[in-house]
Formats: C-alpha cells, structure tokens, sequence
C-alpha cells in the first residue's frame, strides 16, 4: 500500500513537472515550485514507511519550512525587483510586467 | 484490530492518492493561474490530509503520530498563506484572470447588525 | 501571561519532535525555548494577533467543521477537472468580513482560501476580493455562511 501511496504521488510530481517546464508565465512556475514542494513532503513521509525509517518525517517536515520560505522570496523578487524593497516603493513598483 | 486499522489506512491512501493524481491532473488542464491554483489547492488539503490520515492509522500512537500531525498543521497554516501570495503577486503584475463573470465591482451589502443572543439561525423559536 | 503559554506550547513541540529525553538535551531545549521567547518579545510579536491563545480552546471544533467544508468543495473540484467538459466559470466578487479581531480576519480568509475552489486574493479593511472556480463558490460565500460561522469561532473563545 505504501508502493501505491508512493506511486501516486511520484505520478503527481511528474505532471506538476510538466506544468513547470510548459507555464506561459513564471507564477504557474512558482505554483508548480509549490505543489512540487508539498508532494516532495508526502513523498518522503511514504518513502520513509516504505523503507520503514519514519525518520524521514522530519527532512519532510523542514522540507516544508524552507519550501515556504522560497516561494515567498521568489514571489518577493519578482513582484518588487529586489528581496528588500521599502513598502513606499510599492505604489510605483509596478516596474515588472 | 489490526485488520481493520490495516483496512481503514488502505482505503484512505488509496483515496488520498486518487486526490493527490486527479489535482495533478487539473494542474495541466486547467487555463489560467488562477483556476490552477485551485487545483493545486485539492493537492494540498483533502489529498495530503487522507494521505497523511493513511499513514497515521500505520503509525499507531507513537511521536510518529504527532510528527504527522505536524505535517499536517504545516500544510493547512502555511498553504493558504503561500497561495494568497501567489494570487496577489499575480494580479500585481498584471496578469488577467480567464473569467465568466467579474463581480469585484459590485456593492457590498453592509455588516449586518448582530443577531440577538440566544437565538440561532433554522432553530424553531419556543 | 501569553508568554508563558507560548513557552510551554513550544516546549511541547520540542519534546514532540525531539523524541529523546536526556537531561542535557532537554537543558538545550529550555534555552532554546527561553531564547525564542524572548526574542518573540523583543520583536512584539507576543500580542493577540501574532499569538491568539483566546482561539485555542475553540479550534478544535471549527477545524472539524473546516475540515468537512474542505472535503466537500475537494470533491466538487475534482469532479470538474475530471469533467472531460471542464465545466468552470471562474469568478471575481467581494465579500464583507465581519470579524472584530485581526486574528478572526486572518481567520476567515485563510479558510477561504484553504478550501478548494476559492482564493482570497486581496485585503482591504473588511471587504475580501475573492477567486472563485465556478459561480455557485462566489455565491456561497456572498450568502455568508462561513462569515457567520468564523465569527461565532470568534466569539465563543
């Protein structure tokens, strides 16, 4: 049942790779970069009762921390430009289009 | 007792799994951003929950269970947030939702006043 | 007061995640715990917004009403993308959200976003802009149900 559980989701990864490499723009990119992230957690959590060495939960766990904290400093760069834009800047920073 | 346990986890994997590939699949055929994310929105809730629930039943009561618990907390705090991002950054740059019908024009009713206490909406008053 | 409890809450976690328990390692996690603390209250951010223990006794409950929601629209998504006619008309419509603390805000729009088929896109005071997949979504949330329902999440805490 884990081998269907890792199945599935090995699946899932290679079609939210596909939308990576084919999104017209780069927030498909980074949406894919998302999913791709949370499907890495679940792969893990399977692959670790798979091999039977739950450990691997934890390298899931800080997976996710850090999965969100790319997104947002992609997000970040490519909405202002800069990774520490001042908020004042924001009204005419729509520079990137 | 195991058996069942056994049972319960497969039938939750095996949904959780069908959830996982069918929000994958809106992935691609879905149009625009927006309408993707909702997709990837099935991916990150109902399909890792059932998943996560599978493994859970494996598990049995040990710090296995909290660690998945974890995961699931991780995903339902930090998801929404990931995507409200993504949404805003994207009608920041300017990029046109696909869209049958454009309400954000439209009068917002104002707060309603507070219903009286002690009285629930569809419950038969005395 | 919300300290302590923000101490003992990540204490817990520690011990959750460490899974050893040897009196150095849990030394190590009392400073730990001390120094997030602390700098928690250096940065403000020990208030009722960065931290709502008012709302932590009546979770529970609206997480299980939360996550039968989500199962529900889970399952109306997944029937439109495997509908070979993709039945959707994506929406845009705003929705007045009347919770009373910001922690309710954040409340509300993240379970709207949470659930699939709706995205809150936008914040501005009490009105939400908010994506949804098909119409009946944007009409749901207009008809205020959720609103309603967070905000008695709110009150009961």
């Amino acid at each position: 049942m884990f081998v269907l559980a890792t199945a599935a989701v090995l699946l899932a990864l290679l079609l939210a790779v596909v939308r990576a490499i084919r999104g017209p723009t780069v927030f498909d990119r980074v949406l894919a970069g998302n999913t791709v992230g949370t499907l890495a957690i679940l792969l893990l959590a399977s692959i670790g009762f798979l091999t039977g060495r739950p450990e691997f939960l934890d390298i899931g766990l800080t997976y996710g921390l850090l999965n969100l904290i790319g997104t947002f400093a992609v997000l970040k760069f490519f909405r202002h430009g800069d990774l520490a834009y001042d908020v004042d800047d924001d009204k005419e920073g729509k520079a990137w289009k | 007792m195991e058996i069942i346990a056994d049972a319960i986890s497969w039938v939750l994997i095996a949904l959780g799994s069908f959830f996982l590939v069918s929000g994958a699949i809106g992935l691609i055929r879905m149009p625009d951003v927006y309408t993707r994310m909702h997709a990837a929105s099935v991916i990150d809730t109902l399909g890792a929950m059932l998943l996560i629930l599978g493994l859970i039943f494996q598990a049995g009561f040990t710090l296995l269970t909290l660690k998945l618990l974890f995961v699931i907390a991780l995903l339902f705090f930090f998801g929404p947030v990931a995507s409200h991002a993504l949404a805003q950054a994207a009608l920041h740059a300017g990029i046109e939702p696909i869209l049958a019908e454009d309400r954000r024009a439209r009068e917002v009713p104002a707060a309603q006043p507070p219903e009286p206490p002690g009285e629930h909406k569809g419950a038969p008053s005395a | 007061m919300r300290s302590l409890v923000l101490a003992i809450a990540l204490f817990l976690f520690w011990l959750a995640l460490s899974g050893h328990y040897t009196p150095f390692l849990l030394t190590i996690g009392l400073l730990c715990v001390a120094l997030t603390v602390f700098v928690a209250s250096r940065m403000l951010i020990v208030d009722d917004e960065g931290q709502p223990m008012e709302l932590l006794l009546a979770a529970p409950a609206y997480w299980a009403w939360l996550y039968v929601e989500i199962a529900k629209s889970a399952v109306t998504v997944t029937r439109i993308i495997l509908d070979p006619s993709l039945p959707i008309s994506p929406t845009f419509t705003r929705v007045r959200a009347s919770q009373k603390t910001t922690a309710g805000l954040a409340t509300y729009a993240n379970s709207i976003t949470l659930t699939p088929g709706t995205i809150t896109t936008g914040v501005e005071n009490d009105i939400l802009t908010v994506h949804a997949i098909i119409r009946e979504g944007a009409d749901d949330l207009e008809a205020g149900g959720m609103d309603k329902r967070v905000r008695q999440f709110e009150g009961d805490a």
